[in-house]
């Protein structure tokens, strides 16, 4: 781990690590985040770090939220950060669209981590969108050292225009280690005081119709700082010419030759008079982004405004693809217009059939033990599994099948209700404690409201686990000297009304499977709490008492129950013998629990 | 001088510390570094790849299929599952040791046979470098330090640029203080394993060489 706290001298960073210096250097006071990749390790290192820096953070409830806290802090004058997946800011789109009718007094920034070809992602979405909804100006870092340096630009960029600045990045820039160079530590202000300006901050109608034209005023202004924005710039001479941001810069750079490259990284407004400058002395440009033809548009109609008529060559023209990253490899299709480093002869595919290795649920995880108990009570009746977003996605592959639905965080007990109410399918929500406490409580009290009869799961590991194991409302917070009680999930349940609600042991299959049958033949909404810590975050802690699982080959039949149930990977069938591997074993007792002849026995 | 390098492997196998050792070697060699990793998702039990990528002008976090100098390999089915990554004069590093898929575990697919793996690369590229990792490890004094050993077995490659001290030191700064020793043997008994084959040339595989069975592909030749 780079010790991200001295002074000056060069470290190997990842994209989030350098991100995190920034942060440092520019003394921002304030920051806030609801986990999510590409984007987590930034929170998990704020976690441990920020007192040490001396900035506040925290884990909010969801990023709605988490955008809200970090406005407050900008508009008390403290230099904030909030930062998500590109999905989370879809959560907080609702405040950061009238937000930026407000403004901000102190600098802050929205980091968007988008994710194209959606390594875990639910979609491949553009944000950079966001910032012409908004008119929110926005840079793109294209490495590790640009992001740094480019923290302390977009926060000056921020306070000049009293905006907040979206940062975007994206998985190969989060993801991407590169050497940065280290610059001092800034002074950091984390109290500010609210000076309060109801016309500005309170956007009623009348108000909200003037601080739409203040907004319009801003945004001109900030495309004269774009036009001189020293992140924008010309490299190379040629006159064919290159437009590119973000990560696809790096590839352009490296592996195009003879080409004048223009390369943006203040890419809200776009410079119109440079891009106009620069097109207008080539034979003809070539647009290299990844995903949607955010720039290449914006490129077109600078041409046709300024009637400049020079090809532009990029995805509207079909050289380039809108779907997944790019790589090196991607600027293969350019060879007719541009030259491109040629590539060795890559080696034949394997020809033999090589196993799958999809990620899977750990060895112990407790949801293996919920979804083997839900599948043995539903048996043959015909019912809906809407999942949602976490280690539990994974419950979709063989042999649990548990996931037919799966839209967004929280949208599995939202579909439920539709589903109960539109079909005479029986639906079954799945939900993490860390998933319902960011957007599961309002479609509970919408099925209690409407009255649709659906069993919400809630897969309660006591951690954000699939981020990274981040803390969460139900866990209650232990960093940053503050300590905080868990929220009882039970009793936040019986809260809004539900009476059908029981906490089972996971480890226990067949009484959770007698649970799970009793809420199937319940007349109204039923909640399970499926409470049981995550051992990946136990081992990490320390705290995970060892034990193994024995199976004895006299009682053993090979029936397999074990391996069809609960499929853990500690489990494997060797020459003729099943077998629980001691280096993966936990002794959770799960395969215990389902085996008809007793033959395992947990031993600690 | 450009040079990449793909480390291909499973979860938890070390490969993010693997590709942590070779980026500061090469950064303590003044060389430019770009690098990726894989966090998140992926990381639960399957498979991973880091590229490591440094020389001068180096700035593209990625490599283009084809392209690697070096595939080191945790873990063989991932090894040829990467083939394309490189080319036919690819230094190819593979640990001998399997981790099972789930699937294979559970029964429900097979495991190929090692050799039948070996013929498999060793009839793209002559440049396969098998390694018993764990083996080795063991007799070092633990499974865990595998890696150390695969780092080692680089190190002794041919024409390799990042000098062995270099590794040793970044590879030493990486681990806890406890395992330094353990570390230390690993990486040096997996250079010595390497360095030695250098002189005693492997038997490569035949053109007319008559495949196993597939009947045989479900037993592990450990």
């Amino acid at each position: 781990m780079p010790n991200l706290l001295t002074d000056g001298g060069r470290q190997l960073l990842l994209g989030n690590e350098a991100i995190v210096r920034g942060l440092i250097e520019a003394g921002t006071g304030f920051a806030s985040t609801y986990p999510g990749t590409p984007s987590s390790e930034i929170g998990n290192i704020l976690e441990k770090l920020s007192s040490d820096i001396g900035m506040y953070f925290e884990f909010s409830s969801n990023e709605k939220v988490a955008l809200e806290v970090s406005a407050a802090a900008a508009s008390s004058g403290v230099r904030s950060f909030v930062f998500m997946k590109h999905v989370g800011l879809n959560v907080a789109a609702d405040p950061m669209m009238t937000l930026a009718y407000s403004g901000v007094r102190g600098g802050m920034l929205i980091l968007t981590a988008d994710d194209p070809s959606a390594h875990s992602s639910q979609n491949e979405q553009d944000n950079r969108y966001y910032s012409q909804l908004s008119l929110l100006p926005m840079v793109e870092p294209s490495d590790p050292s640009d992001a740094k340096d480019m923290v302390k630009e977009a926060y000056a960029i921020s306070e000049k225009l009293q905006l907040p600045v979206i940062f975007r990045t994206t998985t190969r820039m989060n993801h991407a280690r590169g050497i940065v160079s280290f610059g001092s530590k800034a002074d950091i202000k984390t109290k500010g005081y609210f000076d309060k300006d109801v016309s500005r901050f309170v956007n009623i109608p009348a108000f909200a119709k003037q601080n739409r034209k203040i907004l319009l005023g801003k945004n001109s202004a900030a495309l004269e700082l774009s036009e001189s924005s020293s992140l924008n710039r010309i490299e190379g001479d040629g006159d064919i010419g290159i437009i590119t941001s973000g990560v696809s810069y790096t590839y352009a750079k490296e592996f195009i030759r003879n080409a004048s490259v223009l390369k943006l990284g203040f890419t809200n407004p776009v410079p119109e008079k440079k891009i106009a400058g620069f097109v207008r002395t080539k034979k003809y440009v070539i647009v290299i982004e990844e995903l949607d033809p955010y720039l290449e548009d914006q490129v077109l109609r600078i041409c046709a405004q300024n009637r400049i008529d020079v090809p532009v060559y990029g995805k509207r023209s079909g050289h380039l693809p809108r779907a997944w990253e790019y790589s090196p490899d991607t600027l293969r299709s350019l060879g007719g217009i541009a030259d491109v480093q040629s590539f060795p002869e890559p080696m034949r595919p394997a020809e033999i059939k090589l196993p799958s290795r999809p990620p899977t649920l750990c060895a112990g995880c407790p949801h293996r033990g919920m979804y083997a108990a839900v599948k043995k009570a539903v048996g043959k009746r015909d019912v809906v599994y809407c999942s949602d977003i976490g280690c539990y996605t994974l419950g979709v592959q063989p042999p649990f099948n548990t996931a037919d639905f799966i839209i967004c965080m929280g949208g599995g007990a939202g579909a439920a209700g539709g589903f109960d109410a539109s079909t005479d399918q029986k639906a079954i929500a799945f939900m993490g404690d860390s998933t319902f406490f960011h957007a599961g409580i309002p479609p509970l009290v919408n099925a209690v409201f409407n009255n649709h009869k659906i069993i919400l799961v809630i897969l309660d590991n006591r951690t954000t686990a699939m981020t990274g194991h981040q803390p969460n409302p139900g866990t209650g917070r232990e960093f940053g000297g503050i300590h905080t009680a868990p929220v009882d999930i039970e009793k936040l349940v019986k809260g809004t009304g539900v009476e059908f609600v029981r906490t089972v042991d996971p480890y226990k299959i067949r009484e959770c499977a007698g649970v799970f049958s009793e809420a199937l033949d319940y007349d109204g909404v039923a909640v399970v709490i499926s409470k049981c810590p995550c051992p990946l975050e136990l081992k990490k802690r320390k705290l995970l008492v060892p034990g193994y699982c024995e199976i004895d080959g006299s009682r053993c039949n090979l029936c397999g129950t074990c391996l069809k149930t609960v499929a853990c990977p500690a489990l494997s069938k060797k020459d003729g013998k099943i077998a629980a591997d001691p280096s993966q074993c936990i002794g959770c007792g799960m395969c215990a629990s389902v085996c008809p002849r007793n033959a395992i026995e947990v031993k600690k | 001088m450009k040079y990449s390098i793909q480390i291909v492997g499973v979860g938890g196998q070390g490969v993010l510390l693997a590709s942590m050792v070779l980026g500061n070697a090469a950064m303590s060699m003044g060389y430019d570094v770009s690098m990726s990793e894989v966090h998140g998702m992926a990381q639960r039990g399957g498979s991973v790849l880091s590229t490591v990528r440094f020389g001068d002008g180096v700035c593209s976090p990625l490599e283009a299929v084809g392209s690697a100098d070096l595939i080191l390999g945790f873990e063989p089915v991932e090894t040829c599952r990467n083939l394309s990554l490189g080319n036919k004069n690819t230094a190819i590093v593979m640990n001998l040791d399997p981790v099972l898929p789930s699937m294979v575990a559970a029964g429900f697919e097979e495991y190929p046979d090692i050799e039948i793996l070996k013929k498999e690369i060793l009839s793209r590229n002559s440049n396969l470098i098998t390694v018993d990792a764990t083996g080795i490890a063991l007799k070092a004094g633990k499974a865990v330090a595998a890696n150390a050993v695969m780092i080692g077995a680089m190190a002794a490659v041919k024409g390799f640029p990042i000098s062995k001290e270099a590794l040793f030191e970044a590879l030493i700064a990486q681990v806890p203080e406890k395992f330094r020793e353990l570390n230390t043997k690993a990486f040096e008994m997996g250079y010595e394993a390497v360095r030695r084959r250098r002189h005693t040339p492997q038997t490569f595989f035949k053109k007319n060489t008559e495949r196993r069975r597939p009947s045989v592909w479900g037993k592990l030749n450990r």
